[in-house]
């Protein structure tokens, strides 16, 4: 009873301290990232190679003052204080139900650790990950409703408009693999993916399935409001929208929330399209060995993933609205469509 | 302590029931429409807890992921959209609906009652495994609900899909008409 308490609270103490942990590194990699890709040099000034700069920003968003345009008539003050807090909330609980390495059977404090997952009996699996992302766009919509400024009530209405459009593609996406894997839980479709077809070519699914995987990366961008998807924020028309008001630690509670769903979707790739924690070719040692380095595998392919944020957001320019729905529903979801009806054909053909 | 753990499962039941008709209340009494909508919100995710309860884990998850992400989602942006902040609260406590709703209200209450009554909807709650049992094998909740909509009501299920796409087409095709009205052309602009 206390040692299953107990695993479950280093679980939960540990994925989220390593989520939130992710945050700063994240922004050093994106600013530097960035000066890369201008061809600057990017902080350098904090620590070596300006590694520390992202806990003099911790330290100077701590330290500001946290306003409230709550003189102002038509400002809804507890929605105004409650959005970030759900951006927040949403964004961690969401990788509950996300596995982040192989588990052969291990055990801590004499009792089973059940997969390296936080939410191990969770038989909804991806299902429960789109149903509680989808939640998030309420703290960007009330953001920027409660601000009660023009531009942020642009940025909400945009949020609305565009999350529930680009949601669509992307669960439609998801519906090969599952289909391929006959199950929800994200370790079945790990487990699916080890191997390798003709000997050399990874079992993963972005091979088979790669419409679906452009489709679903594509959408995670556009779920994470990210360049060239960042319509809600868009600071050259709207002033960074939904956010404009806020400062202080509620301002950094949307910033990191972009980070966090941004890990998040990374791992989500990596699990639906390219083989999770497996590796082909590479049988996993037994015993904690195999799991550290599973674990590892995984981070270096998330690691991938984020860089590939930061590179597309640093390389291209931001749709205009119109362009950005018509991607939306005029390609997305038919191309969605068309990555499950030729998976659906191809297993019918393969039971003639 | 003791108690609570015995009757953990009514308990939950109770705040959530109780959560979710104030929510109800919530959304006809707010003067505020975004106030009313959220309440809305708040009673969708308190009845997926209740579905939760029931082990209709599935019936949880699309409550939340259609009704809470999509729907309201929508009903925000259109109250956004529109404003609705600048229009005049109408003083207008039973308005013409007024019979239309109590008539509603009295039919599902029967439903609910004959259900109840006829043992059929506490026979379908009782037995948490009829919500996993696929062909006499446990498997989970949603290939449960799949096996049930694709197998034995598939023409009901099909029904209701032709029936939605109707209502589709209606409202855009309401929506072409009065965009070309607004314009006054013979065809609307994209």
């Amino acid at each position: 009873m206390w040692a299953e308490i107990l695993v479950i609270v280093i679980k939960v103490v540990v994925v989220s301290s390593v989520l939130l942990t992710l945050v700063p590194i994240m922004v050093w990699v994106e600013r530097r990232g960035a000066a890369m890709i201008q061809d600057r040099l990017g902080p350098n000034r904090v620590g070596p190679f300006g590694l520390l700069q992202p806990i003099v920003d911790a330290v100077k968003l701590i330290t500001k003052e946290d306003l409230t345009p709550s003189g102002v008539k038509g400002v809804d003050r507890l929605l105004y204080l409650l959005a970030p807090s759900i951006a927040l909330v949403v964004a961690i609980s969401v990788f509950i139900a996300v596995p982040f390495g192989f588990d052969p059977g291990l055990k801590l404090f004499g009792h089973a650790i059940d997969g390296f997952i936080v939410a191990p009996n969770l038989n909804l699996g991806i299902l429960y990950i789109f149903a509680i992302a989808s939640l998030g766009v309420y703290s960007v919509v009330l953001a920027g409703w409660a601000s009660n400024n023009k531009y942020s009530l642009m940025g909400g209405i945009r949020a609305s408009a565009q999350m529930v459009s680009y949601e669509l593609a992307m669960t439609i996406s998801v519906v090969g693999v599952l289909m391929v894997s006959g199950s929800f839980g994200l370790q079945d479709v790990v487990l699916h993916q080890s191997g390798t077809w003709f000997g050399f070519i990874p079992r993963w699914n972005v091979f088979p399935q790669i419409i679906g995987a452009i489709t679903f990366i594509v959408a995670a961008f556009a779920e994470t409001n990210r360049l060239p998807f960042d319509l809600v924020e868009a600071e050259a028309e709207l002033v960074v929208g939904y956010h404009t008001e806020y400062s202080s630690m509620r301002f950094a509670a949307f910033f990191m929330s972009e980070y966090v769903n941004m890990v998040t979707a990374s791992s989500l790739i990596v699990i639906l399209f390219f083989g999770g924690w497996t590796l082909p070719g590479f049988a996993t040692p037994a015993g904690w060995l195999g799991a550290l380095v599973s674990i590892g595998i995984f981070a270096v392919k998330v690691a991938f993933f984020l860089w590939f944020f930061v590179w597309v957001r640093w390389t291209l320019p931001r749709f205009r609205f119109d362009q950005l729905m018509a991607l939306g529903w005029k390609t997305m979801i038919p191309l969605a469509v068309l990555n499950f009806l030729l998976v659906g054909a191809g297993m019918a053909l393969r039971n003639l | 302590m003791a108690f609570l753990v015995a009757h953990f499962t009514q308990i939950v039941f109770y705040v959530l029931a109780l959560l979710a008709v104030l929510g109800g209340i919530g959304v006809v009494t707010f003067k505020n429409p975004v106030h009313s909508a959220l309440s809305l919100l708040g009673t969708f995710l308190m009845v997926a807890g209740l579905f939760v309860l029931r082990h209709a884990e599935f019936l949880a998850a699309v409550q939340v992921l259609v009704y809470a992400g999509g729907i309201m989602v929508l009903f925000l942006f259109v109250i956004m959209l529109v404003n609705v902040k600048k229009l005049q609260p109408e003083a207008v406590f039973l308005s013409a609906q007024a019979p239309m709703a109590v008539l509603a209200g009295v039919l599902v209450g029967a439903l609910v009652a004959f259900g109840l009554l006829a043992g059929k909807l506490a026979a379908a709650g009782g037995v948490p495994a009829a919500l996993q049992t696929v062909d006499g094998k446990v498997l989970g909740n949603t290939e449960a609900v799949g096996w049930l909509l694709y197998r034995q009501y598939l023409v009901p299920f099909e029904v209701v899909s032709v029936v939605l796409l109707v209502a589709m087409v209606g409202a855009i095709v309401f929506g072409l008409k009065s965009a070309s009205l607004d314009r006054g052309e013979g065809r609307a602009e994209r």
